[in-house]
């Protein structure tokens, strides 16, 4: 019943085509303006030589995208995007060029040899794919309005549908962030053995330097006044007659 | 709304997205056109799930799941481009044409430094 519901649900926007191209709705419209901006940021971003310019107009690019998510009423998805995209892998795409010390600028040799292989390779994929889907979807329509891309439809299906695969990809990232780690710590091929201890510690402890970092401390410590155990106690047993004889006074 | 308009988009975004993976030669660019391309996918895969109206919402939870995937995959290149970098000097990915690691033939090349260097100061 439910299966024959959604496959209704999934024909039903299979009528033919009673809408126009040439009488676009509003939707479309802010769509199309919206595809341009990010096509066009696109495009700067995979052809521009300044290296960092071409982060930053990722950023456009993907910001462009959440508002599409938008217009196609997946807001929970367009928040996630902005947060994960814009918020951190944008940041950690700039932390990695300027970790590689990307050069601030024109950087000429941004562009491999093979540009021009590279730019047929994608007129060509572009031309077959956009014919391939016009041909395919000319006629379908989606009916906006009532589909549910809200923060509560979302978690409702993801915990109640989605939920094994949900903690697969949760150890996942673990994975892929203990990965990251391990690989950012070094392999240590100069010193072979563990080293968490001896980098911190600087020199093996028990050496001259330990020992002639504690001397000083505790050799001043005795002469000077309050810090001794036997000065401390001197006072302390010298000051209550004091305090005594100047109450009786 | 038609279909038509983000499936077109979808198909350009991703192609644009090959480009740069194919035509960039610094190695976090690269990963930056794989972000493209993967946000094509995306999109697809939110303008399909609105269009079948899917109860499961398998599009829209699948998109999440490649969003995580994005970052767990940006995260990890990230760690492989500045060992890269750490090893070679270099996050040209023309350029580490030569397999296994450099690290090895270091202590090789600087050996004879240091016997010169040594040679140098007995004869001085």
């Amino acid at each position: 019943m439910t299966a024959a519901a959604t496959l209704l649900a999934a024909t039903g926007s299979l009528e033919p085509a009673a809408r126009s191209f040439l009488s676009p709705t509003g939707q479309e419209i802010v769509f199309l303006l919206v595809g341009i901006a990010v096509l066009g940021s696109a495009v700067v971003a995979v052809t521009t030589r300044q290296l960092v310019h071409a982060a930053l107009w990722l950023v456009v690019a993907l910001g462009g995208l959440a508002v599409e998510f938008l217009l196609l009423t997946a807001e929970f998805i367009a928040w996630v995007q902005v947060l994960i995209y814009l918020g951190s892998v944008v940041v950690l795409v700039l932390f990695g060029l300027m970790l590689t010390k990307a050069p601030i600028g024109r950087s000429p040799d941004a562009d491999s040899k093979n540009r021009w292989v590279a730019l047929v390779v994608a007129l060509a994929s572009a031309g077959t794919l956009v014919t391939l889907v016009v041909d395919a979807f000319r006629t379908s329509w989606i009916d906006l309005g009532q589909g549910g891309g809200s923060a509560s439809v979302t978690g409702a299906s993801l915990f109640r549908h989605w939920v094994l695969p949900f903690e697969a990809l949760s150890v996942l990232l673990l994975a892929a962030l203990v990965g990251a780690i391990v690989l950012s710590r070094g392999s240590g091929r100069r010193v072979p053995a563990p080293r968490a201890g001896r980098v911190r510690a600087g020199r093996p402890v028990g050496s001259n330097g330990t020992v002639a970092a504690t001397a000083p401390r505790t050799a001043p410590g005795g002469d000077a006044p309050g810090a001794g155990t036997p000065g401390a106690a001197a006072r302390e047993g010298a000051a209550p007659p004091a305090s005594a004889a100047s109450e009786e006074s | 709304m038609h279909l038509a308009y983000p499936v077109v988009l979808a198909a350009l975004l991703f192609s644009v997205g090959v480009y740069g993976v194919l035509a960039r030669r610094n190695a976090v660019l690269v990963l930056m056109s794989v972000e493209l391309m993967l946000n094509a996918v995306n999109l697809n895969l939110v303008a399909f799930d609105a269009w079948l109206r899917d109860s499961l919402h398998a599009g829209q939870a699948l998109t999440l799941f490649t969003i995580t995937v994005a970052a767990a995959e940006i995260g990890l290149g990230l760690a492989i481009v500045l060992l890269l970098f750490r090893a070679r000097g270099t996050a040209d990915i023309d350029r580490a044409t030569a397999l296994g690691d450099p690290a090895e033939t270091l202590p090789v090349e600087e050996a004879p430094n240091g016997a010169e260097a040594l040679k140098g100061q007995n004869a001085a």
